[in-house]
């Protein structure tokens, strides 16, 4: 390999590759010595390596490894290890009594810090990070004292537990209970639920009515005549008054607070088409499905929402 | 030296280097890959997985055509952080019969293997015509279209054909019945038993856009509302030691 060494040079003795171009040549030097043996340790690691971890794979399995590294046990026991940290305030949470929770500055405490991350996680992409809801599409705003199924914490608890709607738990509030869809050119199962038919002119009379109801100025005659299919087809359910009702979800049309608009146009669409919100079941677990969040963390995310500003 | 000089004589003929780094190759890539084809631990036995319905399928083609999974993963990894907050890792058999699997490898949005059932069908609906609606700080296109552009069954049957080349276990009567289960699964007051029995009771049968008619809109809310719902976790041990 080494081609004749060249005399007159001081590293003539590592000689040179045997490439010349123009009469200049390579010196064939040796790797440096550190290089060299960081490389020879490399692959000696490279197998201790593989004994030490899961590597070879052998006729059922791979070989585990002599350290028994898993990512599974160490996420399980990682998980354990917060969990049994936390396994007594949460104990004392779930054994409180609802409405004495905020009593007791060491679960409130607890309560509101754990509640605001589970809401960041499973409650913000509908009720926003700032839990003001999404205005005109149904997503209730938190922050306001308007609650459609109560706004005591054990009324929050217990929609938080079932939801609403949902097709999965039994117990969501208003299971089959919609907003009807009024119009006569309705169908479906929003229109089945109807009581009555109304004609376009009709649901226009109720809808002034509703904008009267509410303050907002209406035509006179319109909401006269629509005051009248009002107690024959809505007071069932959002009451004589219009203060709504919270047994069926009903909204206070009296308000000026609005889950999907208040105007004259979305509540003729509202009237025309009805509505139906659905919100998740967070605790409902079956034999093959368990539930989202633990009843600690339903009751905690309960305390945050209800700390929120409009609490009863 | 005389090693060396031997092995000069693959550095100097490119054919025999080609030759021999492709045997090299060959032998790596055998001793990665063929293991997984028969270690009994590479896919764990689970209850509860299916192939997708067709409705589903299509959802699920939709999701690769609009490139969902350039910002989304479907991959739980086993951390303490992300099983709190997106639940249970991922198992290899909840990829099973997804070909390609769509794990991804980035996370502009949030990871989506057990989305399904988390957010309500009108909420995926009017988030995906605007995310900026709903979630303001949110960077996702809208997919307002995919409400507005109908969805034709005819070459479901075809397709589940195909996943049944590569493996999915499509019966021949889920693949006659295909068109019916597709438009069944979208017409909540319709009869959906026989979609059911041939897919179990957990498939979720609903007018998912809210609108007449299947849409694409449908069909990927379907397939959406169905990730990570499958597997049974109440009859599933993990085996820590993989």
């Amino acid at each position: 390999m080494c081609a004749k060494p060249i005399k007159d040079d001081a590293k003539s003795k590592v000689g040179t590759t045997g490439h010349s171009w123009d009469g200049i040549e390579e010196l064939n030097n040796p790797l440096p010595r550190w290089w060299l043996w960081t490389f020879y340790l490399c692959i000696l690691f490279a197998f201790g390596y593989t004994i030490a971890y899961p590597a070879w794979p052998l006729i059922h399995r791979a070989t585990p490894g002599v350290l028994g590294a898993s990512t599974r046990a160490d996420v399980e026991a990682d998980i354990q290890h917060f969990d049994a940290l936390n396994a007594p305030i949460k104990a004392k949470l779930v054994a409180a009594d609802l409405m004495a929770i905020e009593g007791d500055d060491a679960l409130k405490t607890y309560a509101l810090a754990a509640g605001k991350s589970l809401f960041a996680t499973n409650c913000a992409p509908c009720h926003g990070a700032g839990a003001a809801g999404v205005q005109g599409l149904g997503y209730p705003n938190l922050l306001d004292n308007d609650w459609l199924y109560g706004g005591a914490i054990d009324a929050i608890h217990a929609t938080i537990t079932h939801g609403v709607r949902n097709t999965v738990d039994p117990d969501a509030r208003n299971v089959g209970l919609y907003m009807p869809a009024w119009s006569d050119k309705a169908s479906g199962p929003l229109a089945d639920m109807a009581t009555a038919k109304l004609s376009t002119d009709q649901i226009g009379q109720v809808a002034h009515y509703v904008l009267k109801l509410s303050g907002q100025t209406a035509e006179e005659a319109k909401a006269t005549a629509g005051a009248q299919l009002f107690t024959e087809n809505c007071v069932a359910c959002h009451g004589e008054d219009g203060k709504g009702n919270r047994d069926l979800g009903a909204p206070n049309l009296t308000d000026a607070i609005w889950l999907y608009g208040g105007d004259e146009v979305t509540l003729t669409k509202t009237l025309a088409e009805g509505r139906g919100g659905v919100m998740p079941s967070w605790g409902y677990s079956s034999a093959s499905s368990t539930a989202r969040l633990t009843e600690a963390d339903i009751r905690a995310v309960a305390v945050y929402v209800h700390s929120l500003g409009g609490g009863e | 030296m005389a090693f060396l000089d031997k092995h000069k004589i693959i550095e100097k003929n490119a054919s025999i280097l080609l030759v021999l780094s492709l045997l090299v190759v060959l032998i790596g890539g055998l001793v990665q890959i063929v293991p997984l084809f028969y270690l009994q631990n590479t896919i764990e036995t689970v209850q509860g997985m299916r192939p997708y319905t067709p409705l589903e399928l299509a959802g699920r083609d939709i999701y690769i055509r609009e490139g969902c999974y350039v910002c989304h993963s479907q991959m739980i990894r086993p951390m303490r952080d992300e099983v709190e907050r997106y639940g249970h890792y991922s198992l290899a058999a909840e990829s099973m019969y997804d070909h390609p699997f769509q794990w991804g490898s980035k996370r502009t949005g949030p990871d989506l293997a057990r989305v399904g059932g988390k957010y309500s069908n009108a909420w995926h609906v009017d988030h995906l015509s605007n995310p900026e609606a709903i979630v303001p700080e949110s960077v996702m296109p809208k997919y307002a279209f995919l409400a507005t552009s109908p969805l034709d069954p005819q070459f479901m049957a075809d397709e589940m054909k195909t996943h049944r080349m590569v493996g999915v276990p499509y019966t021949d009567d889920q693949i006659a019945n295909a068109k019916a289960d597709f438009v069944a699964q979208d017409t909540p007051d319709g009869d959906a038993s026989g979609l059911i029995g041939r897919y179990g009771a957990k498939v979720t049968v609903a007018d998912f856009d809210g609108k007449p008619g299947v849409s694409e809109m449908d069909a990927l809310v379907a397939y959406l509302q169905m990730l990570g719902t499958l597997v049974d976790f109440s009859t599933f041990t993990p085996d820590a030691s993989r």
